[in-house]
């Protein structure tokens, strides 16, 4: 068990990003502390990916001096699926920086929970 | 012929999603029109495939691209994705049309066409949710799914409505990081995307008694993940504000569809990644059972105590889909069929209350407190029928498609062996509460107050039927499509048997 967790510390390290920007987007009040805490976590996804997307002594998949084993080459999916998980996290990103600023306008506040409570003053 | 229609998935997929941006530079009335058209031929399409896969009773796989399974996409089709489709667009026309002059009393002018995008992206993420055969795609349309409900809730942009998007926003995305995490758990453990690849690695994972724990965690993360976006009873806080103050569209197709596609998803998942077998003796199905039957009772505790029409129709789905994740958690193929058939009678039943319930508070005043609804029922005769026949249909009254689901849970239940008894006695008492609260209501706007004293008050006239013809013909649609799931159920569950075996 030790020994495996020293060998795969990379990944060891996305888990515990995972958590620490899991635990940020959910507990958090600050509206942007949490945008925050939302790409930790997926960015702690796409190095998951990427390390568990290289083999050591193995290079890009393209041929260059006509060697065709699989055994050179490393899988170029993964990389694949870092760049379109990065779009979707970009652009959930930008449409919670966008409500975020529409609350601020509104509240002048970041703190969700002050926010809920004043809604519920103005008994909309 | 028959090859031709092996595009159909894939034209609906891309007519619902390029409607949207066509739409939103037209003139009003053309954008309006040219959205019903195309959902109308989405609803052509799939009942054509639909027919089509019943004779040839045979599912099939669309290649998208040029390469070939195990590398390239695949859309794949069969009765319960077709029959599914199809239902889906029916109930997404329904909603859109029976809350249209509400849309545009409730948003700005210049938004009214924006709405049009967020429909077409809707359904086109759900028609890729049910037909995708790759589990990363089936990722980026969940995400896609989230963006335009968030989109759906806070178009009417008061502050209620954006701040019940934005933790709308913050529970999906929870929801759909653990989904991302799952499935790069499982690519990693499997070195497939397609789901039937992926199956067939995970059944030679497990006779060969590999990575048991990175399997039971992709499991859990995936389940959990689904779980939360469609809000099973303990993670589904930010529902009642989403469903209670968006436009009566939003959340009739919020209630209505975007739960159903994901849980349309996990049950996918369960048979055509994991496999049945090795799914239910993980031990997450136990929790999905436990958190269905907690949600049965406590989102109907919750929906007594509420004071807002809205919110308690809100909190009923809570209820509603504590019933889906129960028969998914029995294990067995009797409660899958049951889940899928309330799948469609939730579905059918939900939208129909969300939109008669607006019919109810427009002639109130605006007021979605019981008080002032007192006998709104004869001041919009047809509404209150409507809201009638929903309420029938969810306490499982005999004629409506609520019973069938009920029953056929029951039945489901009988041939089970520890899980009987809870099941039972569960649905024994959350029906009981379900009658507490809809009888309630329906009561109360049945009960009729003195004409002279309030009928001569502004915001309590009485609207006639053919005022308002197409909220009329669209209550009307919803009424028969939930007696026609009452009374013609037995080809119906028939038809989602066929399905589930050729999910398999």
């Amino acid at each position: 068990m030790g020994a495996n967790f020293f060998s795969n510390y990379a990944e060891v390290i996305a888990m515990a990003l995972f958590a620490t920007g899991f635990a940020n987007l959910l507990l958090q009040k600050n509206l942007i502390k949490k945008i925050i805490g939302l790409n930790i976590m997926d960015s702690s996804i796409y190095l998951f990916l990427a390390v568990k997307g290289y083999i050591t002594g193995r290079t890009v998949p393209i041929v260059v001096d006509g060697v065709t084993s699989v055994e050179r080459y490393i899988n170029p999916i993964p990389a694949g699926l870092v760049l379109t998980g990065i779009v979707v996290s970009v652009s959930v990103s930008a449409l919670m920086l966008s409500l975020t600023i529409r609350l601020y306008r509104r509240y002048r506040t970041l703190n969700l929970d002050e926010i809920s409570t004043r809604l519920k003053k103005e008994g909309l | 012929m028959m090859g031709f229609v092996r595009n159909f998935p894939f034209f609906s997929i891309m007519l619902a999603m390029f409607s949207g941006p066509v739409c939103s530079v037209l003139p009003g009335k053309a954008a309006r029109v040219l959205n019903a058209v195309v959902i109308t031929v989405i609803i052509g399409l799939s009942a054509v495939l639909l027919g089509n896969l019943i004779v040839t009773r045979e599912s099939f796989v669309f290649m998208m691209g040029h390469f070939p399974a195990p590398w390239g996409n695949e859309i794949r089709a069969g009765i319960l994705e077709a029959g599914m489709a199809l239902f889906f667009s029916i109930v997404m026309l329904l909603s859109v049309l029976g809350g249209i002059k509400k849309l545009y009393d409730e948003v700005n002018t210049g938004k009214h066409n924006l709405y049009y995008v967020l429909v077409g992206l809707m359904l086109s993420s759900l028609l890729a949710l049910v037909y995708t055969n790759d589990l990363f795609t089936a990722y980026v349309f969940v995400e896609i799914n989230t963006i335009s409900a968030c989109g759906l809730i806070m178009i009417r942009e008061n502050g209620r409505t954006i701040e019940a998007a934005v933790r709308y926003m913050i529970m999906s995305l929870i929801g759909s990081g653990m989904i991302l995490l799952g499935i790069c758990i499982l690519y990693d453990i499997t070195g497939h995307l397609l789901m039937s690849n992926i199956k067939e690695s995970v059944e030679g994972l497990v006779s060969a008694g590999h990575y048991p724990e990175p399997l039971l965690c992709t499991i859990a993360l995936m389940s959990v993940g689904l779980a939360i976006k469609c809000a099973l009873f303990p993670f589904h806080a930010w529902l009642p504000d989403a469903y209670g103050y968006s436009t009566v569209s939003s959340a009739a197709i919020l209630s209505s569809l975007v739960s159903k596609g994901y849980i349309f998803l996990l049950i996918k998942i369960i048979y055509r990644v994991i496999g049945f077998e090795i799914y239910k003796n993980s031990g997450i199905i136990d929790v999905l059972f436990i958190f269905g039957l907690s949600g049965m009772i406590f989102g109907s505790v919750s929906a007594i105590r509420e004071n807002d029409i809205r919110r308690m129709i809100a909190y009923s789905s809570v209820a509603q889909i504590g019933y889906i994740f129960m028969g998914i958690g029995m294990g067995t193929a009797f409660g899958m069929v049951a889940a899928i058939f309330h799948m469609l009678s939730h579905a059918a039943t939900k939208s129909l209350l969300f939109i008669s319930a607006i019919g109810l508070t427009d002639v109130s005043d605006g007021s979605r407190k019981f008080g002032p609804l007192t006998g709104s029922a004869y001041r919009n005769r047809m509404a209150g029928i409507a809201f009638a026949v929903g309420a029938l249909s969810m306490v499982g009254v005999p004629l409506f498609s609520g019973f069938i689901s009920k029953l056929l849970f029951a039945e489901a239940a009988v041939n089970l062996t520890v899980r009987m008894l809870p099941v039972l006695i569960v649905l024994g008492i959350s029906t009981i509460l379900n009658a507490i609260y809809f009888m309630k209501t329906v009561i109360r706007i049945y009960t009729p107050v003195e004409e002279d004293e309030n009928f001569r008050r502004e915001g309590y006239e009485k609207v006639h039927m053919r005022s308002v013809p197409l909220y009329s013909a669209v209550l009307g649609a919803f009424v028969i499509l939930n007696v026609i799931l009452g009374v013609m159920s037995d080809p119906i569950v028939e038809l989602i048997r066929q399905g589930l075996d050729m999910f398999a």
